[in-house]
């Protein structure tokens, strides 16, 4: 079966797009998940919504909400090994310097597209390996996965985050959102349980990712609004199931245990983070590092704003002006999933 | 990249490991968290296929789909 272009028809969208339409109601819906900030911007859908739905981006990208503390220690990680990265972490700017830099001035820094990767290299060198194990629940299970398959030089320096506890703090804040467009591939794995407290109180669609599921998304959502609703709905049904991938959550949980979590934006968050158990000790690379770093956010970048959806890019002093892509002043103008990035390179801001 | 995942079809498997076909292209993907047969279609992330596809689900959808972009939902 075709799983992408039956969700990509162009006519079928616009049709959507057209019932959408018939809602008048002024609402603010928010896409939790980077990816979706992407393809929202990539496919134009918010040229197919009515002005009186407006999207706003969350805190869904893993780059971009992962604190200043986090990326300079983790840079730290170069003098105690090799590092081994996603590509999306490379340029992302820390207080004082960034792996790029660390790079061009002779740190091991090696960017792999899958954890297991980082394992190979571990198998053919004596030297320590440090991955950096950024990610939701989507790539966390791949991560612990590779630290129960790996040689003793492979480490993880970890740094995942867990997604509800992330909505909770920002339903208890100040911006007014009336629904959540909810990760497609953090519920593939996770499954809806997690998100039950928000049952009651807020509208909430588990969405694909092609251009007909997110407007089919959206219009869920609206219909639940109508129909004074504030159910979990899936619409991604071809992925998500209500109870999740067992064995990816059970091994996850074997290697990991919640604990608190700084996020950029959002603050310390209570059990939003997973940290390795200590029968896996010997394969933390965060107690490697020993330095105390004065880490700090750049000035003027308002990443932690636009991560709650309470500023937009443009809103930025710094966009497209100062910060771009191949300079960038904050994450999410670097990871492939930043909202910053999603603008700068669709052209939302002209 | 983070949380980006694409269908793939599965051409081969052997133990935990597999090979996918995406657009003519091959790659290596861990099928541990997942019971897979060759011709199926599965999630892969990160090298890791984190969910199969399931069919039956995904003509639902489009139905669903069809229904809504005509009115009926
Ligand atoms: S445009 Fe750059 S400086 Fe401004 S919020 Fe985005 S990442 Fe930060």
């Amino acid at each position: 079966m075709d799983y992408i272009n039956p969700f990509r028809d162009s006519e079928m969208c616009s049709a959507l797009s057209k019932e959408i339409k018939k809602f008048g109601r002024e609402v603010r819906f928010m896409e939790v998940c980077g990816t979706h900030t992407m393809a929202i911007h990539r496919y134009g859908l918010k040229s197919l919504l009515p002005e009186n739905i407006r999207l706003l981006s969350g805190p869904g990208c893993p780059v971009c909400v992962t604190s200043s503390m986090d990326i300079d220690r983790m840079i730290a990680c170069t003098h105690a090994g090799i590092v081994a990265t996603f590509g999306d972490m490379l340029r992302v700017p820390g207080t004082f310097s960034s792996l790029e830099k660390e790079k061009a001035k002779g740190a091991d820094v090696r960017v792999v597209y899958s954890p297991m990767d980082a394992v190979e290299i571990a198998r053919k060198t004596a030297k320590n390996v440090i991955f950096l194990g950024v990610g939701f629940e989507t790539t966390a299970p791949s991560v612990a996965q590779a630290i129960k398959s790996s040689p003793e030089n492979f480490m993880v320096y970890p740094m995942h985050k867990l997604v509800p506890p992330a909505l909770k703090k920002l339903l208890e804040g100040k911006n007014r959102i009336d629904g959540f467009l909810l990760p497609g591939h953090v519920c593939t794995v996770t499954g809806t349980k997690g998100y039950e407290f928000l049952k009651g109180k807020i509208p909430c669609v588990v969405s694909g990712f092609e251009p007909a599921d997110i407007l089919a998304s959206i219009l869920m959502l609206v219909k639940q609004i109508e129909e004074g609703k504030a159910d979990i709905e899936i619409e991604y049904g071809r992925s998500v199931k209500r109870e999740g991938n067992q064995k990816a959550m059970e091994t996850m949980y074997e290697v990991y245990e919640p604990s608190g979590a700084l996020w950029r934006g959002l603050g310390y968050i209570e059990s939003s983070g997973l940290s390795i158990r200590k029968e896996f000790g010997s394969k933390d690379a965060s107690a490697l590092i020993k330095e105390e770093f004065e880490s700090e956010e750049r000035e003027g970048c308002r990443c932690g704003e636009v991560l709650q959806g309470l500023v937009e890019p443009v809103d930025c002093p710094l966009f497209s002006r100062v910060c771009t892509p191949l300079e960038p002043i904050g994450p999410c103008m670097v990871s492939s999933e930043g909202t910053c990035a999603a603008y700068y390179k669709y052209g939302g801001y002209a | 990249m983070m949380c980006l995942g694409i269908p793939v079809k599965v051409v081969e498997i052997s133990g935990n490991s597999a090979i996918g076909e995406i657009g003519g292209v091959k790659r290596k993907i861990d099928i541990s968290f997942v019971d897979v047969k060759v011709g199926d279609y599965v999630i892969l992330h990160a090298g890791f296929a984190i969910q199969k596809l399931d069919e039956e689900e995904a003509e639902e959808t489009l139905k669903l789909l069809r229904e809504m972009s005509d009115g009926l939902y």
